[in-house]
């Protein structure tokens, strides 16, 4: 790979970072996701359109959010400093509506009405749900049966602000079927339906579009690690579902080439396939993550050997996804990106520890940077800094969390 | 000229529509697969559409996704479908098109699939999620084994995006009659008919209508401006009724003549169907 490459990460013009991404869709979706190129392409040059989004996120979402020097995890770690990204902090408590704050003002520059969305976890549903609310929008967020259920508070949460939620029961009833309906639905109503996608994954432009609205993380963290300490971090670390706020975390630092770049996938229970949902973790007589096309891209797409999409686990909805978005499928390739993974049952330790040690209890997804990142950190000396991007809040997940403990 | 030209040029010749059923492979097992190709074969089907049964079907309604799922609850693989196909080959001789989501086929490998298609006797592939602009490398494959690739046109797709298409295209276009899954309607819309005509300025390829077609009026309808009717849902919805039938085939079978059933009143047409209103 090219070092010119690496430090841009941009896309060709059909949204491909070399072999991945591109738009791998029904035909009927080519002449929505290029209406949608084109607006975003003009958006992405247009200061008035920045200027309103980011005083939106300013005044409405809470931007800029503080990177906060985590004294007593540090100590625990007995190395680098370790500053968290307060992502949580954020209306709504996730990052998720830096991008659909991002994309809903493109919906309405559309004359669109009608907004629909997959989740998760159910943070990006809140967060949609959310700027449709403010906007005046018709909302209509798909979510699997599964993850209805582990994930019920924000099931209402979206109610109450108006969308309406549709249970997922085909295939999984996982985040992947809640993609699938989404499409299909957006297929069927293209002429007034904006599809307001959630992560850095899917055909083009919505990767490359995702990353640039959730960039906004690492400009901030950048800027504020320089101007509290002087210097570069040594480490990025970030949780890796779809990949968006890996993405807006790492993306400001991918030029500078001594920030390692790490992501952290789902391990799951187990090493076989469906019992996690780390793509780029191969077992050779199950199958695994390999090259492969699902809804709209090529990337690493945990698939079994005759190239079904294979089931995932992981604890935390929003991790639990079978494939990546493909901008982390280059960066893995060309190496300037790291790939581990953490389990259901560390997950739940760094949950634990971030709560005991420093008042904050993170979301399920994000608890799976928090034991990698105290290994990192242990490994390092003292004078340097790592930044952990703490995604999303945890509020969704205590009664999960309360029923695994009393059990 | 490939074996889909040559039967279009026929049934052209013969002055008549074509009837091009759908059905899953797999659903419910391989062995009724197997008759069922020969069932429509003898049924009239002119072309035969065979699923690949995938594990996230995003263009299909629940249909044919449900036939997707027995498919692959029994196991059935890629590699199986093409014994399958191979299988009935030998008693029948009509075109075979298989119709993929992209993944199977990735993961199969492009020469290996190319190859093992073309001995298995497939005539031509349409892959759902697989556009021009991301199927060279498949395109020149495909056509140096010698088989047809076959692609999609929408009521979306623009006038420009028609003529690459139609550069790229072989066999027959295949025009999805409306936004949407695929899946039973009672209704047909003027976007199917809008549609062909503007594929015929740019294009000689024969073309098929298909989505949403389940009644032997809307194949009458669709054939008085396309070439040939694709019947998918309404066919798979027989199968999945009848998955417990000792008479499922034949049952099935006479289905699709039913679909073929000039109206009551024209009987001097009986067993034909309408000539296609050529440009």
């Amino acid at each position: 790979m090219q070092k010119s490459q690496i430090t841009k990460s941009e896309p060709d013009e059909r949204g491909h970072w070399g072999r991945f991404g591109g738009r791998y869709v029904p035909e009927i979706l080519v002449a929505p996701l290029e209406e949608l190129t084109e607006e975003f392409t003009r958006a992405r040059h247009d200061n008035d359109f920045w200027q309103k989004l980011n005083q939106l996120l300013r005044d409405y979402a809470g931007r800029p959010t503080p990177l906060f020097h985590a004294r007593r995890l540090t100590a625990h770690a007995g190395g680098a400093q370790i500053y968290l990204k307060r992502e949580d902090l954020l209306h709504t408590g996730a990052h998720k509506i830096n991008n659909a704050m991002g994309q809903v003002l493109l919906a309405r520059q559309m004359g669109k009405r009608r907004v629909i969305a997959e989740t998760g976890a159910g943070q990006h549903g809140v967060a949609t749900a959310t700027v449709c609310a403010l906007f005046g929008l018709r909302c209509i967020i798909y979510m699997g049966a599964e993850d209805v259920r582990r994930q019920a508070l924000n099931v209402f949460q979206m109610r109450l602000l108006g969308a309406e939620v549709i249970t997922v029961n085909a295939g999984t009833r996982t985040l992947k079927d809640a993609i699938n309906e989404a499409m299909r639905d957006w297929v069927t109503n293209v002429h007034d339906t904006y599809y307001l996608l959630g992560s850095a994954l899917g055909p083009h432009p919505y990767p490359l579009m995702v990353r640039e609205f959730q960039s906004v993380i690492g400009r901030e963290a950048r800027e504020q690690m320089l101007s509290a300490s002087g210097k570069l971090p040594r480490a990025l670390i970030a949780c890796v579902g779809g990949g968006s706020n890996a993405i807006g975390l790492f993306h400001p630092f991918i030029a500078d080439e001594q920030v390692r770049l790490i992501g952290v996938e789902a391990g799951g229970r187990g090493d076989s396939l469906g019992e996690h949902a780390a793509r780029f973790h191969t077992d050779a007589k199950s199958g695994g993550g390999r090259i492969g096309v699902l809804q709209g891209m090529m990337s690493y797409v945990l698939q079994d050997l005759n190239g079904q999409i294979a089931t995932t686990h992981s604890i935390s909805a929003g991790l639990d996804y079978s494939a990546i978005g493909p901008e982390h499928a280059f960066l893995h390739d060309n190496g300037r990106a790291e790939y581990i993974r953490s389990s259901d049952s560390e997950a739940l330790e760094g949950l634990e520890l971030c709560a005991k040690l420093e008042g904050i209890i993170p979301a399920l997804e994000t608890a799976h940077a928090i034991m990698p990142a105290i290994q990192i950190a242990r490994e390092l000396p003292r004078d340097d800094a790592i930044i952990v991007n703490l995604s999303g809040r945890g509020d969704k997940d205590v009664q999960l969390v309360a029923d695994l403990k009393n059990r | 000229m490939s074996r889909i030209r040559e039967t279009f040029a026929s049934l052209k010749r013969a002055g008549r529509g074509g009837f091009i059923p759908f059905i899953t492979a797999g659903d419910p097992d391989l062995t009724t697969t197997e008759l069922l190709l020969v069932e429509l074969a003898a049924a009239g089907a002119d072309i035969i559409e065979l699923g690949v049964p995938f594990s996230d079907p995003v263009a299909d309604g629940e249909t044919i996704q449900r036939a997707s799922e027995r498919a692959l609850r029994k196991g059935v693989t890629l590699r199986d479908v093409l014994t399958c196909i191979a299988r009935a080959k030998q008693h029948i001789d009509v075109p075979i098109v298989l119709f993929s989501y992209f993944n199977p086929l990735l993961n199969f490998g492009r020469d290996r699939l190319a190859n093992d298609a073309k001995e298995a006797g497939v005539d031509a592939i349409l892959v759902t999620d697989l556009i021009p602009e991301e199927a060279h490398t498949w395109i020149e494959t495909l056509i140096q084994f010698d088989l047809d690739p076959i692609f999609l046109v929408a009521p979306t797709t623009s006038d420009k995006r028609l003529k690459q298409i139609a550069r790229e295209a072989r066999g027959f276009i295949y025009a999805v009659s409306r936004a949407g899954v695929t899946g039973a309607r009672d209704e047909m819309t003027d976007d199917a008919e809008a549609l062909v005509k503007r594929v015929r300025l740019v294009s000689d390829l024969p073309v098929a209508v298909g989505f949403g077609i389940s009644t032997a009026e809307q194949v009458r309808e669709v054939l008085r401006f396309a070439d040939a009717a694709v019947i998918g849902s309404a066919i798979v919805s027989q199968i999945e009724e009848l998955a417990k039938s000792p008479d499922l085939v034949r049952r099935v079978g006479e289905f699709a003549r039913s679909l073929l059933a000039p109206k009551s009143n024209d009987s001097h047409q009986q067993g034909t169907l309408p000539s296609p209103a050529r440009r």
